[in-house]
């Protein structure tokens, strides 16, 4: 059923050809199809539509990258806002509280407490080296303890003895003193299920809340839940207050909208996923993870993505082409420097680049002036066309003017002018030690593994990079 | 309580919600017209219909060519109509073949959707009524699944054939099927461990436990149960589908029918499987495992009741 989306929203947009900024009814009509998208998604209703209106806003008016459609693209922005609603990063559990922290878990019946209860101790213990208890408080389900004690045996992780026919809130203290008493750093308590939120069980958590104090109140709650969810959630955030979610089940194919619903109703970031049966198989969120299922149109998403950076691989190989034959103007430098202020700066641009850790390191003692490349654009902006193509031509009065155009001094445009001659002839190195590689441009790795022999300033294997 | 006033109250608070919602988008009076009906479809997905199914729905009512204005009353007669001409070849509660000694029941489904419960319960109605029964602990994977089932053999008076955890369950089942066979049994009640649909390896075991049954009786399983969690949203769709391709799934129990607007689904899987719905779990005690009822859940669900 629903993999009919992809195809029906390019219907719909290949009729829309025409670029530049998305109207009000690409926006509209691809919105159409995304509000659907969501709910089958299981995302509640009243969050879809507050959602989408959220992205009609932010849509209209964004400009289409070259060779994707707008249906894309709003999918693209509608991905975008679902990852920041649903939080990048995963926030962590917290343990800040006077040892043992107690971390209570909340949840319906069967939506996976007693196994996220083991797997999150599992992880404190081995990730975070955090000396854990556990208990359980369900005398309800038959073997419910037993389950806990088992899954706690299977795994080295203490499980507080069990006491036939004891209540609730006497093993909840019990598990407090122990805790203290051993030197426990985190007690999670597995609280009973029901099938469905009534009294007794809102009475039972508050009262466990009460008397331990817990530091987390985690609701965990099934990645395949339908509307429901936002029910549910809220009166469980109404009852104890919680600090955070676990969505189980996120190993399945349920598309997951019920985690958007309960993020957006509680405020409450969620945590912790699991993903499979394992006890191992709990991983901090992954806003982006759950995102692209939500939508369901991940490939979409990574289009509009490869799109944005094929755009900028088509000015590299441009330049490339220009190196390989030899000719490389201001014109060229003026484009790379507005793809490296795109990028965040020459210092976010080394962030992305593999294999550069040594020149990285010499970069930052450097301290480089990131306002230096607006200066420079403005330079090379301030100059004739015949100018940029033919550098040879600026002399003295045509220096003076290009200061005063750019509003620098001489000494400046001197500057840029002695970095352009250094940058052509280390292109021409470059392409001389390229034909080593087979006519390829070498990679940095290859660069690093040179710049001992033939020692340029700028490493040439810069893959859109450059030295000014 | 009867089972009744049960499935009502469990339902009580979805029902509000569907039943008051459609009271509230007609009060006074209000036409059929594309606004009214877009309000409704709104409703419908809100009670876990899912959007295709609540569109025909609310399209099937468009068709009823209301001319005047009608009251909440009246849709939601004509809505519970609807809804229950959908369900209504669902209603086919669970008969044990009595020439099959024994009738082999297997149940599957997703993790923590409640099989072992469900078995509990289903054993206990069985036994109420006179059958002997075995229960089979297949569940060999979870901590304590065996134990859960052999505390409801203990209430309910059934032999339980287990074996140690990690244990083979199709091997287990075999041994089942022999030990009730031999008794001359009229029901085994096959526990297996939950399992998401897309894991093809342990969807492939529960293929080999089939093929292993049918060694020792062709016909076997003679019902393939799929337990689902009535709070599950539109991958229930999924649900069905894998479990009937892979273990042939022939009907359905729907467990946790007893909170807010929940079930919805139901309807909607209906529509498009076709697959009948052998029991409603409406509670946690042992008697709440309930038949289907078409016209009653349809007027539940829409606050008629």
């Amino acid at each position: 059923m629903f993999e009919g989306l992809g195809g029906k929203l390019s219907a719909i947009f290949d009729r829309l050809t025409k670029r530049g900024a998305l109207s009000e009814s690409d926006v509209g009509e691809a919105l159409r199809e995304v509000r659907v998208a969501l709910l089958e998604a299981d995302v509640a209703l009243p969050v879809v539509k507050d959602f989408v209106e959220k992205v009609r806003v932010r849509a209209v008016g964004h400009e289409v990258l070259k060779s994707v459609t707008p249906g894309q693209q709003v999918i693209k922005i509608v991905h975008d806002a679902l990852v920041e609603t649903l939080g990048a990063e995963a926030e962590p559990i917290n343990l800040r509280a006077e040892p043992p922290a107690i971390i209570m878990m909340v949840g319906l019946q069967g939506s996976g407490k007693t196994t996220s209860s083991a797997k999150l101790a599992v992880w404190l213990a081995k990730r975070e080296g955090k000396k854990t208890l556990l208990a359980s408080l369900d005398v309800r389900r038959p073997a419910a303890q037993e389950q806990l004690r088992v899954l706690g045996a299977q795994a080295g992780i203490a499980t507080l003895p069990i006491v036939p026919g004891e209540p609730p809130v006497a093993i909840a203290k019990r598990a407090l003193n122990t805790g203290r008493l051993e030197g426990y750093d985190a007690v999670i308590l597995d609280t009973a299920g029901r099938q469905h939120i009534d009294d007794a069980l809102m009475a039972e958590i508050k009262e466990v809340k009460a008397a331990t104090k817990p530091v987390e109140i985690l609701l965990v709650a099934d990645a395949m839940t339908g509307q429901d969810a936002v029910t549910m959630a809220k009166a469980f955030h109404e009852a104890v207050d919680i600090t955070g979610v676990v969505l189980t089940r996120v190993d399945g194919d349920a598309r997951g909208g019920a985690a958007l619903s309960m993020r957006a109703v509680t405020g409450r970031p969620i945590k912790l996923m699991g993903v499979g049966e394992k006890l191992d198989a709990l991983e901090p969120f992954h806003g982006d993870r759950i995102a692209r299922r939500i939508l369901g149109m991940g490939d979409v998403v990574s289009l509009v993505e490869k799109a944005a950076e094929t755009i900028e691989r088509e000015e590299a190989e441009k330049l490339a082409a220009k190196l390989q034959k030899g000719r490389f103007d201001l014109e060229d430098l003026l484009s790379q420097l507005r793809q490296l202020k795109k990028m965040g700066g020459m210092s976010g641009l080394l962030g992305l680049l593999p294999g550069v850790a040594k020149v990285k390191k010499q970069l930052a003692g450097a301290q480089i002036d990131e306002s230096v490349l607006t200066r420079q654009e403005a330079i090379i902006l301030s100059m004739t066309k015949k100018e940029r193509v033919n550098p040879d031509v600026i002399q003295a009065s045509r220096k003076r003017r290009i200061a005063a155009g750019s509003g620098t001094e001489v000494s400046d445009v001197n500057r840029l002018l002695k970095q352009f001659m250094e940058m052509q002839r280390v292109m021409k190195q470059a392409k001389k030690m390229g034909a080593k590689f087979g006519g390829q441009m070498p990679t940095p790795e290859q660069m690093q593994r040179l710049q001992g022999q033939q020692m340029p300033k700028l490493p040439p294997g810069f893959p859109r990079g450059f030295k000014f | 309580m009867n089972w009744f006033s049960r499935l009502k109250s469990g339902l009580a608070k979805s029902s509000a919600k569907l039943g008051d919602g459609i009271v509230g988008i007609f009060k006074g009076g209000r036409k059929l017209d594309s606004a009214s009906i877009g309000d409704l479809e709104e409703l419908l997905i809100q009670a876990d219909l899912g959007p295709a199914t609540a569109a025909k729905l609310a399209a099937a009512l468009q068709k009823r060519r209301f001319e005047r204005e009608v009251s909440g009353d009246e849709v939601r007669t004509a809505l519970a109509e609807e809804i229950a001409a959908i369900l209504a070849p669902a209603a086919k509660p669970l008969a044990l073949d009595a020439a099959k000694k024994p009738h082999v029941v297997l149940v599957v489904g997703v993790n923590g959707s409640g099989k072992t419960t469900t078995i509990g319960k289903l054993a206990q109605q069985l036994r109420g009524d006179g059958r002997r029964v075995t229960l089979a602990a297949g569940d060999t994977f979870r901590a304590a699944a065996i134990d859960q089932l052999k505390i409801w053999g203990e209430r309910t008076g059934c032999p339980v054939v287990a074996k140690q955890p990690g244990a083979d369950a199709a091997g287990l089942t075999f041994e089942a099927l022999e030990q009730a066979k031999a008794r001359g049994d009229d029901a085994l009640l096959i526990d297996t461990a939950g399992r998401l649909q897309n894991k093809t390896e342990l969807m492939a075991e529960l293929t080999k436990i089939v093929r292993v049954l049918k060694k020792l009786d062709a016909s076997a399983p003679h019902t393939v149960l799929l337990v689902l969690d009535a709070n599950i949203g539109q991958n229930a769709h999924a649900q069905v589908e894998v479990f009937k391709s892979v273990a042939g799934v022939t009907g359905l129990a729907v467990t946790k029918l007893d909170g807010t607007a929940k079930g919805g689904v139901v309807v909607a899987l209906a529509e498009r499987f076709g697959l009948p719905v052998h029991a409603i779990g409406v509670g946690e005690g042992a008697d709440d495992l309930r038949p289907f009822d078409p016209q009653e859940f349809a007027r539940t669900l829409v606050g008629l009741g």
